[in-house]
């Protein structure tokens, strides 16, 4: 295995953050907002605020898939999972993720057949060798995963394995950043944009936000000197009063996309009419279901799912955080009853939710360090 | 445990993978269930192994349960487990291991083969550590109730008088060693179980370490404040441990930190913490500053401890609180292992 480490290194890194405080503007406030998860993660992981000054403020979007997933859809997941028959295959960050009547974790405790998975083409293999049981895939995760699971149920229909099927809560980036772009308590000046959504579906997608709300986006990667260099590429535009998509990440992410990936996904999947999110409420056309033609992998279509909606717990205040208005810290139950342990929010589960990376990894002023 | 400490309150509904895995739920189960209602004033240290003093003698006493899945994996089994486990405990609680009990749980149609190989494997672990198996029992279930074969071991050494450890002893200044690369057990394992596809050579690192520890107190004998083997919740929950027991804080330079590139790779693939991962042959010890040299040179003379390094310092605040410092300067948190990423590793 080989790794990037020269996006490690101390001498780069810190010559990139010299280069922020040089061309950071100490009269005026800056607030940039990272989309994806991943990049939250990597903030506090690498502690990167210590490396940039006060009046640069990162706030944290809504690319975090576990995090934007409604209760009822939790719930919904879990119902099929009370079918005997069913093995449901989940990935591990939705193990813990509270649905009204306990997190998939407990539902396995007290019996449910529920699995944890690294990648779909794990749970069909699991179907194949299971065929006498129904293997159920809770797919998640926005353009990003999407292909894999296209392309698992592609393999599916050739081997003609029918006892397995999806169900889908794909969702796409596009629509969220826009319905955030605008949300009437959005003070956001440029944006960190997704790496890993951008290395389906490329840098055009993004051109609207600079061209009609004249924002930057530099799509960047997850290592530290990534992210720093990201900055710096957003704070030369704010200085030169620019707008428009730059690709810090073109060692990964092509302009255009990836034409393969992006093909599976629009031969599987269509959008849906609208789909619910955790904190930004409806939104149109910003989820994918499956096709008519794969209705038969469909779990949706295969089981009774109940739809029900659920509102989160009143007291939690996941919606201010992933909208970026509150600060994980700000949410009355941070560090108290929402914990990584025991956590009431999904943005406390994800190690890509804000509130869980920042409890993790940022030194808490409160000694609320309860075992 | 430190007098006046805080109550751990446990009201979980049920137990869950979680309580099993050497993390918060873990320690909380503990402290709050277990010790709470079966400890008495030996239970109270919650070190590795209870130090007993019998008719004069100075024992210290452990036991550990292996449910390892699968029961072979590179580098071992849960037969050397089994033996290594305990004999560490022993072995960082600063006693050396003289016998051991073995118990065996096995399931109804388990071959006799791998009971053979497994018992084979019990008898060259304990050799190698130098240790007896004086006793130990025998059941047997049906089908389907355990996965194989279960081990659990009990044993028992005297202390040794030249160490003296514990958490009161930290002190802010001192250093902190450990004996080798971290995450080689647990990456090992789940590579085993082959739900990933990956490919990797690495091995398990299960091993005895008390000829590691031994060096080590014979050079700087006092000098050694503190010893744990880091196995389930890794490096990083042992040393929250210690930094909660001893009101400390740990500071560690993210940069000095041993992780194989396998284990990083493995890690940064599954959004795994190497800190997080279970150790089988490794342990840490807390030594004082004018020591450290003299530390670092004694573990790594043994064959197994070159690879020794100093990865920290106590600080006196944040209390509680085990920090990691990057090589450009930041500073985060490293917190417990919570939930349970790898079940059923040792």
């Amino acid at each position: 295995m080989k790794f990037v480490d020269e996006f490690r290194d101390a001498t780069l890194i810190r010559q990139a953050a010299a280069e922020i405080r040089r061309l950071a503007d100490s009269g005026r406030q800056y607030r940039l907002m990272e989309v994806c998860g991943g990049h939250t993660h990597a903030i506090y992981r690498f502690a990167l605020k210590d490396l940039l000054p006060d009046n640069i403020e990162l706030v944290h979007g809504p690319g975090c898939p576990v995090c934007v997933l409604p209760m009822g859809r939790v719930d919904d997941g879990l119902s099929i999972a009370g079918d005997p028959n069913v093995i449901l295959t989940v990935f591990g960050d939705m193990m813990r993720v509270p649905g009204r009547n306990g997190t998939p974790l407990e539902h396995k405790a007290r019996g449910a057949d529920i699995r944890m998975v690294y990648s779909p083409l794990d749970a069909l293999k699991l179907a194949q060798q299971n065929p006498g049981r129904e293997v159920v895939f809770f797919a998640i995760g926005f353009e990003t995963t999407a292909p894999s699971t296209a392309l698992t149920l592609r393999r599916a229909r050739a081997l003609g394995v029918r006892n397995f099927s999806v169900f889908c809560n794909h969702v796409t980036i596009i629509p969220a950043i826009r319905a955030i772009l605008d949300s009437p308590d959005m003070r956001v000046e440029a944006f960190i944009g997704p790496g890993h959504v951008s290395t389906v579906i490329g840098c055009r997608p993004y051109e609207f936000i600079c061209r009609d709300y004249g924002k930057p986006l530099v799509t960047s990667g997850f290592e530290p000197l990534d992210i720093l260099q990201s900055v710096v590429m957003i704070l030369r535009q704010l200085q030169a009063g620019t707008s428009y998509v730059e690709n810090q990440y073109a060692r990964v992410v092509p302009w255009d996309g990836n034409l393969p990936a992006l093909r599976a996904m629009a031969e599987v999947f269509e959008l849906r009419p609208y789909f619910e999110w955790r904190g930004l409420g409806f939104i149109s056309q910003s989820a994918l279901k499956l096709r008519d033609s794969y209705a038969e992998w469909d779990a949706e279509s295969r089981f009774q799912v109940p739809g029900v909606r659920v509102t989160d717990p009143k007291a939690a205040q996941c919606g201010e955080v992933l909208k970026g208005v509150l600060k994980p810290h700000q949410c009355k139950l941070f560090g108290r009853e929402c914990t990584p342990e025991r956590p009431v929010g999904a943005l406390m589960v994800s190690s890509e939710g804000a509130c869980a990376a920042y409890y993790n990894y940022a030194l808490r002023t409160t000694a609320a360090a309860a075992v | 445990m430190p007098d006046n400490k805080r109550r751990i309150p446990f009201s979980d509904p049920q137990i869950e993978m979680a309580h099993g895995a050497g993390g918060k739920a873990s320690r909380r189960l503990i402290e709050g269930l277990i010790a709470p209602i079966l400890g008495g004033p030996l239970l109270e240290s919650l070190g590795d192994a209870a130090l007993l003093e019998i008719g004069g003698a100075r024992l210290a006493f452990t036991a550990d349960s292996f449910v390892v899945k699968p029961l072979r994996f590179p580098g071992g089994s849960i037969g050397d487990l089994a033996v290594n486990g305990t004999v560490n405990d022993l072995a960082v609680s600063g006693a050396r291991p003289a016998a051991l009990v073995v118990t065996l749980i096995l399931e109804s149609g388990l071959s006799s083969e791998v009971l053979e190989v497994e018992l084979r494997a019990i008898a060259a672990a304990a050799r190698e550590a130098g240790v007896t198996v004086v006793g130990g029992d025998t059941k047997v279930v049906e089908h389907g109730m355990a996965d194989g074969m279960y081990i659990t071991t009990a044993g028992i050494g005297a202390v040794d008088p030249r160490a003296v450890c514990s958490p009161r002893l930290v002190r802010p200044g001192d250093r902190i060693l450990l004996s080798g690369p971290i995450g080689d057990h647990g990456i090992t394992i789940l590579l085993a179980r082959g739900e990933i596809d990956l490919e990797t050579d690495l091995r398990s690192d299960t091993r005895p370490v008390h000829p590691m520890v031994d060096a080590l107190v014979a050079r700087v004998g006092h000098g050694v404040r503190w010893m744990r083997d880091p196995t389930r919740g890794g490096v990083a929950s042992a040393l929250n441990e210690l930094a909660a027991d001893a009101r400390v804080c740990i500071a560690l330079f993210e940069e000095t930190i041993p992780v194989r590139d396998q284990v990083r790779g493995a890690c940064e693939l599954l959004g795994l913490e190497p800190m997080h991962i279970a150790n089988e042959g490794q342990f840490l010890a807390v030594i004082a500053p004018e020591q450290a040299d003299a530390a670092l040179e004694a573990v790594r003379s043994i064959p197994g401890g070159e690879a020794a390094v100093i990865i920290g310092e106590v600080r006196e605040a944040p209390a509680r609180t085990v920090l990691s410092v990057s090589a450009y300067g930041s500073t985060r948190v490293v917190d417990m292992l919570v939930g349970d990423p790898l079940p059923r590793i040792c």
